[in-house]
């Protein structure tokens, strides 16, 4: 009863989306190999084997896993999966990618975006941009489960390291071929694991309203920035700052939307955070339906007298 | 490339608002209106486009679901596919499922290219096309922001967590579309009226022969978990207080 999990990372470190996937592999119950692919990834492997509750770390160091293209990682493990239950991700844009194609392999039926587990084989997940919650069982012999980072707390560091392992990945001639990236260099918290994250949407009107009036309230709170889909659309902010259904799915302490009307699908990507922070001009927004506290107004004169009020 | 191949569902459209039946056994799907899965017709727009900038001859959209998904296929013809296919069935596909059914069509087809939607904002799964990519033993390129085709290459832009990545892809090849990747045309009269006369060809599940058994058993579909309301504040001194309060800042 071991359950394998593939450690999202980038290259340098280890994503806190891991650590929640940990905690989500607990609750399904079982001993927890993670699995850390890549090129000279011993650090993050390190890192990875004193999360608390993992019992053994994989390391695949290779060239050809440098940035976990889908083809290289499913065949690794698919490779490993007879020796698992269950093989698991954070629903992460890697996990995503990758887990889908193991699962085929493997003729299994993925279960996407857990939200809760139930039992080792039964889970809670969002439907309808969260307008639903199913509970579903798998009836497959092995799980593949990818999990949304959001709905599980990060397991915390542990006292005595995993023992680690390496694994090495069979050569065999991939097809697609890593080009270029283009990384968005940011000095804040990453989107999906800050404490506070500040998002402004259309009403903001321009791309220098983001940096003139939310960033000086996202370095009071050392905030993430998010964005709605109106606002990237509109060019405001670049997609990678996308919260909503089909972009980043966030779970903060403290979540404020500026100028966001509160489209269901960009309701989906925050409505669980702890505390909702609404500031718009109109009174009848959806966004105030689902806001703790509601401030209706000018954003350009509210945010600038928030920032000074917290001095 | 000689053809495209774009896999589109039908699915509850995306600007009605989900009901839960109360019986708790799924969303309620009566009577509302259904369309094309917002991210599939970004997919026949992007093999619309390739076809017109004549890097592809043939753009073929198949869907699997009831007989009311020709509407969806009609439509995709509208925007410029040449013909459709429908794999005609009454019960709900799990992506496993779709993905061998596809497979199927292009072993028949032999597409140079499938393009499909990242996600359905039904189930929300995300698995179809990885899934075909993995039966075919196809490269894939998903969550697709910008395409383009060099001598036989595929070159795809993709959306990942931290920004943008671009991979480089030997046809024949899987891509899976997000949702800046392009923005679907509005389909014309003349075009729908054109559409009205290309050929749809529907084939029963059953034909197949595929074991269509569900692997996963959905014990229920609830509500979420409603916010308890909140409260509207006067001025921002209000706000900071509460929020202190709160113990979030």
């Amino acid at each position: 009863m071991t359950i394998l999990l593939l450690a999202d990372h980038d290259g340098h470190t280890l994503g806190d989306a891991t650590a929640r996937a940990v905690s989500a592999a607990r609750d399904m119950g079982g001993a927890i190999h993670v699995l850390v692919a890549g090129e000279n990834v011993g650090p993050i492997a390190q890192v990875a084997a004193n999360v608390s509750g993992v019992d053994k770390v994989l390391v695949a160091d290779d060239p050809a896993l440098a940035h976990l293209l889908a083809e290289p990682v499913a065949d690794l493990l698919v490779g490993l999966s007879a020796d698992y239950v269950a093989v698991i991700a954070p629903a992460t844009s890697i996990g995503k990618d990758i887990l889908p194609r193991v699962a085929a392999r493997r003729d299994v039926m993925q279960v996407s975006d857990i939200t809760r587990v139930i039992a080792a084989d039964t889970f809670e997940r969002p439907v309808y941009a969260g307008n639903a919650i199913e509970t579903v069982q798998s009836t497959d012999v092995l799980k593949v489960v990818t999990i949304r980072s959001s709905a599980f707390d990060a397991a915390p560091q542990g006292s005595v390291a995993a023992p680690v392992e390496s694994v090495s990945l069979p050569a065999r001639a991939w097809k697609a071929r890593f080009v270029s990236e283009e990384l968005t260099k940011s000095e804040r918290p990453e989107l999906t694991s800050a404490q506070i994250v500040v998002s402004g949407g259309r009403g903001l009107g321009s791309a220098q309203a983001f940096q003139t009036v939310l960033a000086p309230l996202a370095e009071c709170w050392h905030a993430a920035i998010g964005a709605s889909r109106a606002a990237v659309d509109a060019s405001y902010a670049p997609n990678d700052l996308q919260v909503g259904q089909t972009g980043k799915i966030v779970a903060p302490e403290l979540y404020v939307a500026i100028g966001i009307s509160g489209a269901i699908q960009h309701l989906a990507g925050m409505k669980d955070s702890k505390v909702i922070v609404a500031i718009n001009k109109d009174p009848d927004a959806p966004i105030f339906q689902v806001a703790d506290f509601g401030l209706v107004g000018d954003l350009f004169t509210l945010v600038p007298e928030l920032v000074r009020a917290l001095g | 490339m000689k053809k495209i191949l774009v896999p589109i569902k039908m699915v509850l459209d995306a600007n009605v608002r989900p009901r839960v039946k109360a019986d708790g056994s799924g969303v309620d799907l009566s009577g509302m209106k259904l369309s094309i899965n917002p991210f599939c017709e970004i997919a026949i727009e992007e093999a619309v486009r390739l076809k017109e900038k004549g890097l592809a001859e043939e753009v073929v959209a198949i869907s699997i679901g009831p007989a009311k998904a020709q509407d969806i296929l009609r439509q995709a013809m509208a925007m410029g596919a040449d013909r459709a296919r429908l794999i005609e069935t009454d019960r709900p596909i799990e992506p496993l499922t779709a993905a061998k059914l596809i497979r199927i069509v292009v072993e028949e087809e032999n597409p140079d290219l499938v393009i499909l939607g990242k996600q359905a904002v039904d189930d929300d799964c995300n698995q179809t096309g990885q899934m075909l990519a993995a039966l075919l033993d196809w490269p894939q390129a998903t969550f697709a922001s910008a395409v383009a085709v060099d001598a036989g290459t595929l070159h795809v832009t993709r959306e990942v967590d931290g920004g943008h990545q671009t991979l480089a892809l030997p046809l024949p090849a899987v891509v899976t579309t997000d949702l800046r990747l392009n923005e679907p045309r509005h389909c014309s009269l003349p075009n729908i009226m054109k559409a009205r006369k290309k050929v749809l060809d529907i084939t029963p599940v059953a034909n197949c022969g595929l074991d269509m058994a569900a692997r996963l058993n959905v014990l229920g579909v609830k509500p979420p978990e409603p916010r308890k309301a909140g409260r509207r504040v006067a001025n921002v001194s209000e706000l900071v207080r509460d929020l202190r309060a709160a113990g979030v800042i």
